[in-house]
């Protein structure tokens, strides 16, 4: 065989182009591609007018202007254009053969399957991106549920809880709290920690949110409370478990009557009217975790005292000095006037600054006092 | 560098919206290095500008450049988003527009002192140059427009060359070419042999982020800027290519005879790119329009 048989004869189509990417010769694979005869290509077409408009554009305006800096391009997906409209997907490669002459050598390959295989990689990254989208939005969603953004507002009691997720924020956290009513004169306030974090841990914080209120209407005593939350969880044969304080505040006789009890939990901080400090309540074992639970129930008048519940992602927060830990919160608390909102904000802040305003943990405080 | 860098990170999923007023280019100073603007020639001469067209960055002008060096100052930049240009000098909302792109070139020629100059724009940025000319007719004064189209889109009797659909799937192409490549373009260039070219490319030339590079297109390309023609006051030459495949010569005859007094020459060969083709043509235009003495 001849060169010029052997261009011909070519597996793949094959064209010269001229300045302007005027076509000078093309094989015979190159004229079954786009469908033409070669008198109709061969010194009257440029490549450009046989490509699909975005890949004229492309020619036109990138690849010659690049091919000739740099010599060649390669990998190019374009698509031919046959006189009947179809469209034949193809990869190019092409070099500059001569400079003087500004004669281009190229090379296209057919490419249908390999063109739907990226139709369909295109469209999987585009729904992978829209359920992103969805997935984040849903997880805001979600985490709006969870964290109940005031406390309501209760006669004789100031109190302000406060939440930031950890890290960007994006990711559902596994801290929560809530407030709410279980008789005429009656709150309950809990406030807690479920392992791990997502939509696994969502699952559970939403689960133990509503069983807390629902057996706080069956159980007065917080640590009976915790007993049958431990033994619902543990029914419901989740490897997860939760830490949590649960504070039950009644109004009786003009006076705030305090009950409070511990799963595994950090305890209460009550703040006197003096500044001076003290942590309440016995430790407990977290809810959902063993087979024999302890809880106990402390009690205490509520006078002029502020209590601060909270979560590890205060007292655990880190730097390179080590852990804020409960010393530093006693501290500050003792510090601040007797706000609750203040005191909660404080914390936050504080806990913050310590991690260098990299929240590693979730961090969940409420605070409150008499009024 | 590093302003950029923080930038970039503060606006991780939306890096084309990175403002340009907190870049130092508000200050009303560097927006010229930011766009990498270089004045070569003698002092004092006529000012030529040549602006490059969609992406490709200021060395499209490389071989017509030096045939004007001795006698004009020239200068050369790269529009933002192109060529080696500062990524930050690019605004998401500003440059929604070719005004923008127009109102930047201004600046530039107001930060150098430049001023009565000729531009030579290319492609879309005929149409900037247009522009520029219309809103400061004194500091634009006269116009080279090289393979121009003021709508590439056909609308009724006019013949721009594509329709909206074929524009939408030019977006599609740019986006399948992204496909699987680290950088935008960079798998363009070919492997070994070519090690140098490589370099030099993905420096910059023809590059862009993929998102600004679809922004800058949908721009071009579904402008329409035929009511700015009728704008024109300066002495115009309308280069155009017999035969182009992104600016036909309807294109470039409307253009024509939209813009009083304007000169059309046509040249007899292939391609969007005479400058790169064919610059002796293209020199031997601009230097023949340049010869004539602007009207008093």
């Amino acid at each position: 065989m001849g060169e010029a048989d052997l261009f011909d004869a070519a597996p793949c189509g094959y064209v010269v182009l001229g300045r302007g990417g005027l076509i000078e010769r093309a094989n015979a694979e190159f004229l079954r591609l786009v469908g033409a005869a070669g008198g109709d290509v061969v010194g009257v077409r440029t490549l450009g007018s046989l490509l699909s408009a975005g890949g004229r554009i492309l020619l036109e305006t990138h690849l010659l202007p690049m091919l000739e800096r740099a010599g060649a391009v390669r990998e190019i997906a374009l698509e031919l254009v046959r006189p009947d409209g179809q469209r034949v997907p193809v990869l190019l490669n092409a070099s500059v053969h001569d400079r003087a002459t500004q004669a281009l050598l190229v090379v296209v390959l057919e490419t249908r399957d390999r063109h739907r295989f990226e139709d369909d990689l295109l469209e999987a990254k585009r729904s992978a991106e829209q359920a992103r989208e969805h997935a984040a939005s849903l997880a805001a969603t979600l985490q709006e549920t969870l964290i109940p953004p005031n406390p309501p507002t209760i006669p004789h009691l100031d109190i302000a809880g406060v939440y930031r997720p950890a890290g960007s924020g994006r990711e559902v956290g596994g801290d929560f709290y809530d407030v709410f009513q279980v008789g005429p004169n009656a709150w309950v306030v809990a406030l807690g920690d479920v392992s791990g974090k997502g939509i696994p841990a969502a699952v559970v914080t939403s689960f133990v949110r509503y069983h807390v209120r629902a057996l706080a209407m069956v159980h007065r005593d917080p640590a009976r409370l915790l007993t049958a939350l431990d033994a619902a969880m543990q029914a419901n044969a989740t490897e997860r478990f939760c830490t949590l304080v649960v504070v039950r505040l009644e109004r009786l006789d003009g006076q705030w009557d305090l009950s409070l009890a511990l799963a595994g939990h950090p305890p209460g901080l009550v703040r006197r009217a003096d500044g001076s400090t003290y942590e309440l309540g016995v430790p407990g074992t977290p809810v959902g975790l063993i087979s024999e639970p302890e809880f106990h129930t402390v009690g205490l008048p509520l006078g002029d005292e502020t209590v601060v519940l909270y979560t590890d992602g205060v007292t655990e927060a880190r730097s390179l000095e080590g852990m804020y830990g409960g010393d530093r919160l006693a501290a500050l608390v003792a510090s601040l006037p007797a706000e609750p909102s203040l005191i909660s904000e404080a914390i936050a802040r504080a806990a913050l600054a310590w991690q260098s305003e990299i929240a590693s943990d979730d961090i969940a405080i409420v605070t409150f006092a008499g009024s | 560098m590093s302003s950029v860098l923080t930038a970039r990170h503060q606006h991780e999923t939306m890096p084309s919206r990175v403002p340009v007023r907190s870049s130092p280019y508000d200050a009303g100073v560097g927006l010229a290095s930011g766009l990498n603007a270089v004045v070569t020639g003698p002092a004092g001469a006529p000012v030529l500008v040549f602006l490059h067209g969609f992406l490709c960055g200021q060395a499209m002008w490389r071989h017509v450049v030096p045939a004007f060096e001795g006698e004009y100052q020239v200068l050369l930049l790269d529009l933002p988003c192109s060529g080696d240009a500062d990524p930050v000098t690019y605004d998401a909302e500003r440059h929604a527009s070719l005004q923008g792109y127009a109102d930047d070139v201004l600046r530039v020629l107001d930060e150098l002192g430049l001023d009565d100059v000729t531009i030579v724009g290319h492609s879309v940025s005929s149409m900037i140059a247009v522009l520029a000319h219309v809103a400061s007719p004194s500091t634009v004064s006269r116009l080279v427009l090289v393979a121009p189209s003021a709508r590439y889109v056909d609308e009724g009797d006019y013949r721009g060359g594509f329709t909206t659909s074929e524009i939408e799937e030019l977006l599609g192409v740019m986006e399948r070419n992204h496909l699987g490549w680290q950088g935008p373009l960079s798998g363009l260039v070919a492997g070994e042999g070519h090690d140098a070219s490589r370099a030099e490319l993905e420096d910059s030339f023809c590059r862009a982020r993929p998102e600004i590079a679809a922004q800058f297109a949908a721009v071009t390309f579904r402008g329409d800027n035929r009511s700015d023609l009728q704008r024109v006051t300066a002495p115009t030459l309308v280069l155009q290519v017999r035969d182009d495949a992104i600016a036909p010569l309807t294109a470039g005859q409307f253009v024509h005879q939209h813009i009083t007094g304007s000169q059309l020459q046509v040249l007899e060969t292939f391609g969007h790119s005479p400058h790169l083709s064919d610059p002796g043509d293209v020199v031997a235009a601009i230097r023949g329009f340049l010869s004539v003495p602007v009207p008093s």
